[in-house]
């Protein structure tokens, strides 16, 4: 029989996630007043934010002060194929500056430029180097600051209260299995401890999700293994609805050698700083890619792209830093067409590019890893490098400004939130839109707050009804097989990987459906032996079914768009089709998670303001006639 | 390519506990968190570690493998041989949770005590300016990813429970180090080092430097120079008195 002892915590706001976003969230519902937790499935400081490498990209112009947010934006809607939610890129490309600047006065120290300013690199998609970074190590500095952020407010409030967490304390090792609502209204969350196993419940008005991606619903992944969408699934069953769930980012270069660290990430910053691709017959054969919407952009001769890394006015910058997507596709095909390297991948070359000296000095986490993990001297040798399934552009559908989702109270921030970086996210955009609109919810949620006039209240039949389904997987099915939580996380991961991974077709994914609705009836039966102290297969359980459920979000959008665009690519409809650009597709679920349903609705129209931020012939590329009536480039005609 | 390995790992709460024998197969490329996953899946469900990016960046998997303080996803069973029996523990210095996981909630109440950033107050956004080499002494401390294998490591607490009042740990000793080094850093931290975080317990033993998963030179880079500046403060009447008086004006 379940024990139904729940310790009961009042908050005003419960962040849920304690990534970059996460993090940022609170600092600022806290700043506001507010009485905030921050719930995390890991030890405190240890999300997966700490992988990003790269940087952070913000138009401080310290480098090339050419930039600015307009050149940000564009960049960003580009990147994106201008099917991102047009303000959110306007919101992040003119706040980004001032939110990196602010974590200087955390303490950050990010590298420097020769006046002393925030250095600042190049990278995938950006026209200047506009990536504020740490070598590449710029996620763990930004987690590092942001916690010791946290710690210094807590500090303030016990040299106040007598108490380090009377206004903002930290759940480490806590998940929340299910949100709680008060009639259409958040109202709490039901969550366990890691470590013990014992039940916990919030009782809050406001919660921020910031509980990050999906990828461990993939086999070749660079995520860690928190990343099995809990936010996606606990905001579709609160009733929220997610959009562009068909576009998965896959970070074109991955280690591919050994088998066991098969997907761990290698920075873009590789290419930012000179590296280079090249096949089996020592051809860089980015510049065999440049696709149409991208020509004139891009270098067309290795002389060229050469030059560009010292005289950016005078050169265009090398193919092999397009976009994502793009380099991630090119390496599919020429992997496909027998031009790999011996593991499957394709080579990414920097020792002959520059001064061992400088390669460790630029890039140290790169050289331990392929030193420690594969036994390759970056600085000697090339690295081998393919496709990994990275970051999932679709989420919780919010509104730009307070980062609100359809469901009162419930605000989503980060990767887990949708629409801003469109059908593809560039490289850096992720650091930055952590801060920007981290802080926005937590101001979104404050201000929720302020709004309300009576605290929602929870019901205890929705506790114990949380409770059962929490301990559910310890009661052994008493007929029938029970299933091992493993063997069926291992067979989703293949079966998105092979039938809805980098290049998908119909049969494919329709195959995917059949079997997630297999594996969905078979996770059923799930059933974990031992205790519910720290007990790995308990919370597996528990996880797998956010991740059926989010599976199924994106296999069903991925059927549905029958184009090609950014992180989306159907090998039965190759090009991108502008009918479809303005299309979202919008991901809803009942309140149990049994399936989910994926409905088209129109975006909004971008402001004209922002329309006129690009040439008309650029706009043709992606936009419908309709679309373009009233461009002054149109009228004029 | 791959062989069948004998594991010793020890499971158990903070009641009891006892080495376990496995018997496990081990592929090329493989790490021992590896192996740790595969006996999940396969052998032992329930067995109980924490890691997150099986890349030597988060600092999560912190154990003892056979006796020597290491991250789990970093340790390649390339380094032992295939008859080797690899025996797993958890960190010894803190106290055990469930199997290899342990309660280091130690090391943040030691974050805690240790006074935050002091940022200028006359400089607003975007107005910090600050030289490469002089953010460089700091920024090698800021690498640390906070796997507390220093911390196990340290002999002034390793089984020495009654110490850790009154010492910090080698990572936050480098806390108070960085922040001091810090070129727009408003507070002064060094006697602080002493008195409150317990620097003079540290005999520069370098056992810490030498476990650091970040090869951070936190002995010779860290403590020698806040202990050389204690010393300082010492034997230079003048400083002192200064500092007295100028923290008896200060309230922080
Ligand atoms: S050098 Fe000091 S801090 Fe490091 S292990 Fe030795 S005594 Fe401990
Ligand atoms: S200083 Fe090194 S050993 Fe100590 S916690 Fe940091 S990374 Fe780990
Ligand atoms: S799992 Fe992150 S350091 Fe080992």
């Amino acid at each position: 029989m379940v024990q139904v002892q729940v310790e009961r915590f009042p908050y005003d706001v419960v962040v849920i996630g304690a990534g970059g976003a996460g993090l940022r969230a609170a600092i600022e519902a806290r700043e506001q007043g507010k009485r905030t937790a921050i719930v995390s499935k890991s030890l405190f400081g240890k999300a997966h934010t700490v992988m990003a490498e790269g940087g952070c990209a913000a138009s401080m112009g310290n480098v090339n002060a050419k930039d600015n947010w307009q050149v940000h934006f564009r960049d960003t809607m580009r990147g994106g194929k201008f099917l991102n939610n047009w303000r959110m890129a306007e919101l992040h490309a003119k706040e980004a500056p001032d939110r990196v600047w602010e974590l200087e006065t955390y303490g950050a120290l990010f590298d420097r430029t020769k006046d002393g300013k925030i250095s600042q690199r190049n990278f995938g998609g950006h026209t200047y180097p506009r990536l504020a970074h740490v070598g590449d190590r710029t996620g763990l500095e930004m987690i590092r600051t942001m916690q010791q952020k946290i710690v210094s407010l807590q500090q303030e409030d016990f040299e106040e209260y007598g108490d380090y967490e009377a206004m903002l304390k930290v759940f480490p090792e806590c998940t929340v299995t299910e949100l709680i609502k008060d009639n259409d209204r958040i109202a709490g969350a039901f969550a366990y401890w890691r470590d013990s196993g014992k039940f916990i419940l919030f009782e809050t008005p406001a919660i921020v999700l910031a509980t990050g991606g999906i990828g461990k619903s993939f086999k070749v992944t660079s995520n860690s293994w928190e990343y099995t969408g809990d936010g996606h699934a606990l905001a579709l069953r609160a009733g929220a609805t997610l959009i562009n769930m068909e576009f998965v980012q896959f970070h074109p270069t991955g280690m591919v050698w050994p088998p066991s660290v098969k997907g761990i990430l290698v920075t873009e910053g590789v290419r930012g700083d000179g590296g280079v691709l090249k096949n089996s017959t020592g051809e860089r054969f980015m510049f065999g890619y440049i696709p149409d919407v991208f020509k004139g952009q891009y270098a067309e001769t290795e002389q060229e792209a050469d030059g560009w890394y010292n005289d950016q006015d005078n050169h265009r910058r090398t193919p092999d830093l397009l976009p994502r997507d793009e380099v991630a596709r090119a390496i599919n095909t020429e992997v496909k067409e027998g031009r790999g390297s011996p593991h499957g991948g394709v080579f990414l070359d920097i020792a002959s590019r520059l001064p061992a000296e400088e390669i460790r000095r630029r890039l140290p986490s790169m050289y331990h890893q392929f030193k420690e993990l594969a036994d390759v001297d970056i600085t000697a040798q090339p690295m081998e490098v393919g496709p990994t399934c990275h970051y999932v552009m679709g989420g919780v559908e919010v509104d730009p400004d307070t980062a609100s989702s359809v469901v009162p109270g419930l605000f989503a921030a980060g990767e887990v939130a949708g629409g801003m970086h469109g059908s593809n996210r560039l490289g850096g955009n992720s650091l930055s839109d952590l801060i920007v609109f981290g802080r926005r919810a937590g101001l979104g949620a404050a201000q929720y707050l302020d709004s309300l006039d009576q605290r929602p209240k929870i019901s205890e039949s929705d506790v114990d009804a949380a409770a059962h389904r929490a301990v559910a997987p310890f009661d052994w099915p008493s007929e029938g097989q029970a299933e091992n939580p493993y063997t069926i996380h291992a067979e989703l991961q293949q079966s998105m990987n092979d039938l809805v991974g980098i290049i998908r077709k119909e049969e494919e994914v329709q195959q995917a459906l059949d079997k997630l609705a297999e594996l969905k009836e078979r996770a059923r039966f799930v059933a974990v032996e031992g205790r519910r102290e720290f007990n790995p297969g308990w919370h597996l359980c528990l996880d797998l079914r956010n991740m059926l459920l989010v599976s199924e979000c994106v296999a069903k959008a991925a059927l549905m768009r029958t184009e090609s665009r950014g992180g989306h690519t159907r090998d039965d409809y190759p090009a991108m089709d502008n009918r479809w650009r303005n299309k979202l597709l919008v991901c809803s679920s009942d309140e149990h998670g049994t399936s989910a349903e994926v409905v088209e609705k129109p975006q909004e129209p971008m402001r004209s303001d922002l329309l006129e931020l690009f040439e008309l012939a650029e706009l043709e590329k992606y936009f419908t006639d309709e679309e373009l009536a009233q461009h002054p480039g149109r009228v004029a005609q | 390519m791959s062989y069948k390995a004998n594991f010793k790992i020890w499971r158990g709460d903070d009641t009891s506990g006892e080495l376990h024998d496995f018997i496990v197969e081990v592929n090329e490329g493989e790490v021992v968190l590896d192996i740790i996953h595969r006996l999940q899946a396969t052998q032992a469900p329930d067995l109980a570690v924490r890691w997150n990016c099986k890349a030597g960046k988060c600092g999560s998997c912190s154990a003892e493998i056979n006796g020597k303080p290491r991250l789990l996803c970093m340790t390649r069973m390339s380094v032992f041989t295939e008859e080797e029996t690899v025996t797993v523990t958890p960190l010894r210095t803190f106290p055990v949770v469930r199997d290899l996981v342990t309660d280091v909630s130690y090391n943040y109440q030691k974050a805690r005590e240790v006074p935050s950033f002091a940022p200028p107050k006359e400089l607003g956004l975007g107005e910090y300016r600050m030289k490469q080499q002089d953010v460089e002494r700091s920024q090698e401390f800021r690498k640390c990813i906070e796997c507390f294998l220093c911390q196990n490591t340290c002999h002034v607490i390793r089984d020495h429970e009654e110490n850790k009042e009154n010492f910090s740990g080698p990572r936050f000793l480098m806390r108070v180090a960085e922040l001091e080094m810090h070129p727009l850093d408003t507070e002064d931290r060094v006697r602080e080092a002493q008195d409150e975080h317990g620097l003079g317990y540290c005999n520069i033993t370098k056992c810490c430097t030498e476990v650091c998963p970040e090869h951070i030179k936190i002995t010779d880079n860290a403590l020698i120079p806040m202990k050389e500046r204690v010393a300082d403060r010492k034997y230079d009447p003048i400083v002192w008195l200064g500092n007295q008086l100028f923290r008896r004006g200060s309230k922080r």
